[in-house]
This record gives structure tokens, sequence and C-alpha cells, in this order.
């Protein structure tokens, strides 16, 4: 599998016009096409893109992800240290958690308020509470994230001095003890975490919604309430669990997202995280880290969805039987 | 496209927004500080100030890392054997004199007494010659190692000299010296520059030395107690890495950074319209050293005629583009200088709008409205062709005044714009083009041989338009070999009147660099030399009620 999605990500990105040598800073009358030859041979661009999926697999196979073309040769996933004890970082070590941070943060936000909210909208069906939640989601669902960070940013950041406007920390981080380090990087995250949150939690919530309506209106709901418990126990022990199932589901699909970053709210937030990275790469045609990212992010994904399905099987009986008996 | 077509709406919602918050709400900055901030003080050390840029340097060995980025810092912490004063004169720089031979071959620098680095090593003859083995190395691929092969032999017969003798006299020789870091040996030598840990961990001789890098945030600079030129006023330069630049435009607004470069939307509409910022900030604009230009592949029909060049050149009305695309921050050239310096030719004046005189020329070559559809055609073939750009907003909108003027006279303009290294392996290295609009960046020195000798045609070197001219090339080659600069600027001044007579690309214009600073930075010389405002960064300094909270600014 895995080597299916490097053999085809490999020669699509060969595919695209041009190589690390083309990039706009090397368009310099000053630099000559020797040089830009010699780049190639180093990087072994001159071979056959058969040879290079070649040397690329041979690498991979000690699990070397290679240098960057681009950034100093900096190692494209995990640190080396050279002779002089000198660590550099890799540059997937480095963006990796920044983004799964962020994302994590966001998802979390976004569950917790989108399960409570779909509950509502269900039990309040056609009620104002489920117009409104409704009108809110859609707001949320049409507003273009760059535009609502933008003026968000403006808003709390430069009209009201209360958020930093970009970066991961305050020039004077080092400076900081531990609890003023933890406040100043929460404050750095709140944007960021909280406006992709709001964007994506309309569909979560009609997710809720609409899975809380179904289950509402299935026959052991009926024989629950008929049992006589009362409304708190049949939404909340007896529904809410069934509700909550196809949510594993989207959850898992989400994984590559969780990985993937986003090139502009990352651009805006001037958040060094992987989805920069990535596209960055592309732009300048520095195939390691391209590479590099496509393999650990599908690599990833398999592992997100194989986690998906067990935790499944752990929240249904159904399933779990199901396999036992398959 | 995608990403390109958002920045764009992403400026346009800025600037409205922009406009209508500034209704509603009262500016941190009072009339009280405003006094303040054009108040007399006196000229003192110390302070930060904080900049920004779009991408982070690669790595700050600037001849392999090649990207501006990389000089923009690199520059603050190496320093060359020669420098460009305010007036764009060469002097020395880590030399304190040179001299060039009779035969003009051969060049002898002495350096300055006492010269230290960082660390306290003595600065060497040996340290130059080292960084001249490391560039031209076979094993380094830096882009800038073609000037320096060129050299035959390189001496130390003492510490304090460094002795370059070419195979014939090199008159850009000079320029390049004044282009290259000089590297310290004692921390290199045997190392692989293209992965050693000195890129990001470097120790210089200039102004500054680099205190902190923290990956995809900022770079912090602090002064170099052993800097080899004297002291700099300003105690810590740090650059904040901020991709976007509507990001940056609101740290500016919300005071955490001092200055960003501008776009000329900001710099002539924003900024005046906003009274608060116009308060604090100080702005300026500088010719740099670059132009954009419609260029004509000249082995394609009709280019190939000098008529044809000429008319679309009239065709094009240069001013409407300057006034439209840059909001009238650009000039009209008429040689590939930049203006007010000794190269270029203050005689010629670009070709001015002329439609009817467009006319008339294609006329001339040959071509006429035979069915009455608007369109000129020769041959019964109608004049039409495309124009090829990257994905760079001014380019574009300026293709598609020029496709409009063009249509006026009858030329049928098709505009496409690509990604940048698809454009240049698909059009430019292979010459399937016909017209292209682009920019060159040039540096101080006039030789431009590689852009326009006929000998410079292959795929992948840049004259890529395939422009051939004798005269030129003999022009271009005297100009190497002649080390006088007044001789020197005659040659010059001759090839670009030849230039415009062949009209083989038409300039369509030398856009300003405009930049913001803020108000508390004192001692900026405005208007700006040739040079440049940053020619004495060393001497800006921050009066201390101006500063910002040291604590939180640290």
């Amino acid at each position: 599998m895995l080597i299916g999605i490097s053999l085809i990500s490999f020669f699509i990105m060969h595919l695209a016009p041009g190589d690390i040598t083309n990039n706009e800073a090397a368009f310099n009358p000053k630099a000559s096409e020797e040089s830009r030859q010699k780049l190639r041979e180093m990087y072994n661009l001159d071979k056959p893109i058969i040879v290079q999926y070649g040397l690329w697999l041979k690498r991979m196979a000690t699990l070397d992800f290679g240098k960057s073309f681009a950034s100093h040769q900096k190692p494209v996933f995990w640190q080396t240290t050279d002779k002089d004890g000198n660590i550099t970082k890799g540059l997937i070590q480095e963006a990796l958690p920044i983004t799964l941070m962020i994302n994590l943060l966001g998802l979390a936000i976004t569950l917790t308020l989108a399960i409570p909210l779909g509950i509502i909208a269900a039990r309040k069906y056609m009620g104002w509470q489920d117009r409104s939640i409704t009108l809110f989601n859609f707001i949320g669902f049409s507003i273009p994230s760059f535009w609502l960070s933008l003026l968000l940013m403006y808003w709390l950041g430069v009209v009201n001095n209360w958020f930093p406007i970009s970066g991961m920390h305050s020039l004077n981080y080092e400076s900081l003890d531990t609890w003023g380090k933890l406040k100043d990087s929460l404050s750095h995250l709140f944007l960021p975490v909280v406006i992709p949150s709001i964007t994506g939690l309309a569909g979560i919530t009609l997710f809720v919604k609409n899975g809380m309506l179904d289950v509402l209106q299935q026959d052991y709901i009926t024989t629950a309430r008929a049992k006589g418990l009362n409304e708190h126990q049949v939404v909340y022990t007896h529904a809410l669990r069934n509700a909550l199932l196809p949510l594993i589901t989207i959850i898992g699909l989400s994984i590559p997202g969780l990985i993937g970053g986003s090139v502009i709210a990352e651009t805006i937030f001037a958040i060094p995280g992987m989805g920069k990275l990535f596209y960055d790469a592309v732009l300048m045609r520095d195939f390691p880290v391209v590479m590099g990212i496509l393999t650990i992010g599908s690599a990833l994904t398999l592992l997100g969805n194989l986690l998906a399905d067990i935790a499944y099987a752990w929240a249904d009986p159904r399933v779990r039987r199901g396999v036992a008996r398959g | 496209m995608i990403e390109n077509q958002l920045h764009h709406i992403k400026i346009i919602i800025a600037a409205s927004l922009i406009a209508l918050l500034t209704a509603c709400h009262d500016s941190n900055i009072g009339g009280e500080t405003k006094e303040k901030l054009n108040e007399n003080y006196a000229n003192e050390s110390g302070g930060t100030l904080i900049s920004a840029m779009t991408g982070e340097p690669s790595g700050l060995i600037s001849m392999i890392a090649g990207e501006s980025a990389s000089s923009a810092i690199s520059s603050n912490i190496f320093n060359s054997l020669l420098k460009y004063n305010k007036n764009l004169d060469l002097e020395g720089d880590l030399v304190e004199g040179w001299q060039i031979s009779d035969d003009q071959k051969t060049i002898t620098f002495t350096l300055k007494p006492n010269l230290k680095w960082a660390d306290n090593q003595p600065i060497t003859s040996a340290d130059v010659l080292f960084t001249w083995q490391a560039v031209t190395d076979e094993k380094t691929a830096s882009p800038y190692a073609s000037d320096f092969q060129l050299v035959k032999k390189a001496e130390t017969p003492d510490p304090r000299t460094f002795k370059v003798t070419y195979d014939q006299a090199y008159a850009p020789a000079l320029d390049s010296w004044a282009g290259l870091q000089i590297l310290p040996k004692h921390l290199l030598a045997g190392q692989d520059l293209h992965t050693t840990a000195f890129a990001r961990n470097p120790v210089g001789s200039h102004y500054y030395k680099l205190d902190g890098w923290a990956h995809g945030e900022y770079l912090k600079l602090s002064r170099n107690p052993n800097s080899v030129l004297g002291q700099a006023k300003i105690d810590k330069l740090i650059t904040r890495i901020i991709p976007d630049n509507s990001a940056q435009f609101l740290e500016l607004m919300a005071d955490n950074i001092d200055t960003m470069g501008l776009d000329p939307i900001k710099y002539s509409r924003i900024i005046p319209a906003r009274p608060e910022l116009q308060q604090k900030l100080g702005l300026y604009k500088e010719l740099g050293n670059s132009y954009t230009y419609m260029g004509f592949n000249l082995k394609h029909k009709p280019f190939d005629d000098v008529r044809v060049r000429q008319a679309i050149n009239y065709a094009i009305d240069k001013q409407e583009i300057i006034d439209g695309v840059y909001l009238g921050l650009g000039i009209n050239i008429a040689s590939p200088y930049k203006p007010g310096t000794r190269w270029s030719n203050p005689n010629l004046s670009p070709y001015p709008y002329n439609p009817a005189k467009a006319h008339e020329l294609l006329k001339q070559a040959g071509f006429t409205d035979t069915n009455g559809d608007g369109i000129l055609e020769r041959d019964g073939k109608p004049f039409a062709f495309e124009i090829v750009t990257n994905q760079n907003k001014e380019r574009e909108k300026s293709a598609v005044l020029i496709q409009r003027r063009l249509k006026e006279v009858g030329i049928d303009v098709k505009i496409r714009a690509i990604e940048w290294a698809s454009f240049i392996s698909r059009f430019i290295k292979t010459g399937d083009f016909d017209v292209v609009v682009l920019g060159w960046g040039l540096g101080l020195d006039p030789d431009q041989y590689n852009i326009w000798h006929s000998s410079q045609q292959a795929p992948g070197q840049f004259n890529f338009i395939g422009y051939h001219n004798p005269k030129v090339d003999k022009l271009l080659e005297a100009g190497r070999l002649e080390l006088n600069p007044d001789k020197r600027m005659k040659i010059y001044h001759e090839f670009a009147q030849v230039l415009l007579e062949d009209s083989p690309i038409v300039y369509l214009s030398a856009g300003y660099g405009l930049t913001a600073i803020h108000k508390r930075v004192k001692g900026i010389d405005n208007p700006a030399p040739p040079a440049g405002i940053g020619h004495n960064s060393q001497d800006w300094y921050i009066p201390t009620p101006l500063r910002r909270n040291e604590m939180a600014a640290n």
C-alpha cells in the first residue's frame, strides 16, 4: 500500500515541470548554467526518474528520508548529529508537533461544542434553539476562514491589544516563567485554534443532530421511554451512545487533515507547520521533503484508519461480534 | 493560481476592512505621542529594531544559499573585501586599499590592520584565500562561482595582502569582490559548506552577530563588539518571519514591528488615509536595481523585424502601466540601468506613446487589415501572439494593459500566467514563447554580458530572447576589459543606445522599493541617496524615550 502511494506521488511530483534549480532566486544573470548543472548532479536530478526512485526506495528501506534540497540540506524527518555534536533538527520533526497540537486542540474544541449543540438541536427540533443553531452553523460554514482570521486579527490584535496577531511565541518568551510561558503560548494559539473550530463546527453539529434525530425515532428509544426512564437517561444513556458511533468514522476521516495542516491558516498566522512546509516544498520542487511528507502522511493516515476501526469495535459490541464471527 | 487569487482577495478585503474600521476606533497614538515622535533627541546607542520578512533564510552562508532572505541577514554578519558607498562608488570594507597592475590583470588588496572575527581570532589574507577556494571548489555548487573561476592565481604574500591575477583584464572583478562575503577559515576548513552547522550558527566580522534563531519564527542579532567597522548604534536587530503580507501590516499597525516593505496600495492609499498611521510611520521610497520588461522571441517571426518591435514599443503606453499598476510609484526608463547612476545614459529617452507611428511602422513591415476585422494581417495570417508571464500580480496587470493598447493598433494578444518553475522549464528554457513579461534584478556592475551577448543563448542561459547584434557583442566584450570607470561608462552608454534603437525588449517600468519605518527610528537619510536608505543603517538610532518596553521587546 505504502509503496503504491509512494510510487504514484514520486512520479506525479517529477512530472511537474522544473526542479530545484529553477527557483526564482536562481533566475539571476550572475548564476551560471554550469552551477545549476552541478546542483542537479549533486542531487541526482540528472538521472532517469526510475533510477531516482530506486535510490529513494533504497534509502527508505533504511528509514532514511534524506535531506532537503532547499533548506541548507536539513534532514527531512528526524534530527541528525554531525561529528562535532551539532544537532540539526528534521523539518517534519519541527513542523508536525505544531500542526498536530493546533489541530487536536481545534478538534477538541469543535467536539465539545458540536456535541451539545447537536443534541440540543435534535431535542428541540424545529424549535427556536434548533433554528438559531442552524443559522449559526450556516454562517460559520459560509464565512471564509482567512477573512474571519484577518477580521479578528485586526479587531483583537490591532484595535484592542488583547491577543497577539501572528507567530507562536512572544519575543521575550525565553525570559518568562512557566506560567508566563503557558499563558503566552495559549494566547498565541487562541486565534489559529478557535477560527478553524468555528468554521469546522457546522458540519459536526449537523452530523450529531441528524444522528440523534435518527436514533430518537428508533423503537428502543420508545421502549426506553415506555419503561418510564426519565428524559435525561433516555437521551444521554440510550440515544447518545448510538448517535455518536458514526462520529468515530468522521474523526477517522479527518486524520489526514490533522497531520496535513492548512497552508492558508499557517501562512496568515505565521505558524511554521506542515501545510506551509509542504506548500513551499512543492513550489521549490524540493522532492525529498515532498516525498517525506507524503510517505509519513500516508503511513499515519493508514494507522489512523486502523485506530478508527479498532475504536469502532470497542465502542460498538455489534461490530465486535461481527469480527468474532467472521 | 488559487493561492494567487486568494492573496488578491485578501488584499482587497484587508484594504476595505481597514477603511471601514478606521472610523470606529480611537487611535492609540494621540497628539501627545505625535509631538513626542517629532521632537529632537540626542543621538545615542541602544534599543531594538524589529523587522519582518516573508521567507526564512535556508542558511547564512549566502554564496551557498543564494536567496535574498539569506543575504538580507548575512550582510549584517559578514564583510566583503569591498563595499559600495552612498553614491555607489566602491570603497574598502575589509581592505584599506587596492591596486590594479598596469596590465590590468592583477589586483592587490591590502587588509586593514588588526581585524578580528567575532570570536577574537585574527582575520588574515588566509581567510580571503579560503573563501575564494571555497566558492570555486569543484564540490561547491555556488550560483555565483563563475566570476571567481576567472581568477587564474590567488596568492597571500603576507597576512594582510591578497593578490589575484586574471587571464585578461576583467572589469566586473571589483564588483564581484564586493559581493563575496569573507568566511572564517579556522571554523570552516575541512567542512562541507552545503551541510555545515556554521550556516545556522555563523561567526562573522560585521556590525552584528547572530544571537538566536527560532525556526519559522525569528532571528535575533546583537552588536558584535569586535566589529571591523566600529560600532552600530542600535543594540539588537530582530527579524520576524511572517509569510503573509497582510499579517505583517497588521503587526506594523499594532506596533509590534518597526519596519516592513510595502506595496504601492499600502504606500499611497492605505497609510495616507489613516492619520494615526501617518503620524507614527515614516514612508520611504528608493529606486531598486530592477525593471520590468516585455521581451520578444527574436527567433520567431515577425519579431525578427525591428520595425515590428519598434511599432509595439510605440503602441504601449508605459505611463499608463506605471500609473495603473504601480500607482505612479515607478519610472519610465530608456536603458537597463538604474536612472541617476553613472551607467545610465542621460541622453536617452523612452519610446513615447504614439499609436500613429506604430501604425505607420506596421504598415511598412507589411501588416494591413485586409479583411476589416480590426486585426492586421500579413500574407493572409492575422497578427496574433501570446504573452507569457509568471504569476505575479503586477506583471499580469501590465500584460492586460498591453493587450488593450495592442488591440487598438490591430494586434490580437492573449495572456497566459503560470507558476514560476513551470514557466521557466516549459517556456524560457525551451524558447517556446512569442513574448514574455518578466523582470530583471541586476547587480551594481554594468556588465550585462550574460543577458545580451549572442553567445549566451543555450538553454538555461539568460539571453533566452535570442538577441544577436555584433555591435552590442563588441561593446559588451570591451566593457569587460575596461577598468577605467569613465571610459567604461562611455561603452555602456553606447550599448544602451543601440539597445534602445533595436528594441529587443520594451522597458515597462522601474518600480520604487517602498518601505515604512516607525518614526522612533532616527538618522535615516531622506530622500534616499543612490545606494538606498539602508546605506547608513548602522547610524540609525532609537532615542530612549521612544523605545518599546524593552522587557517586552527583548
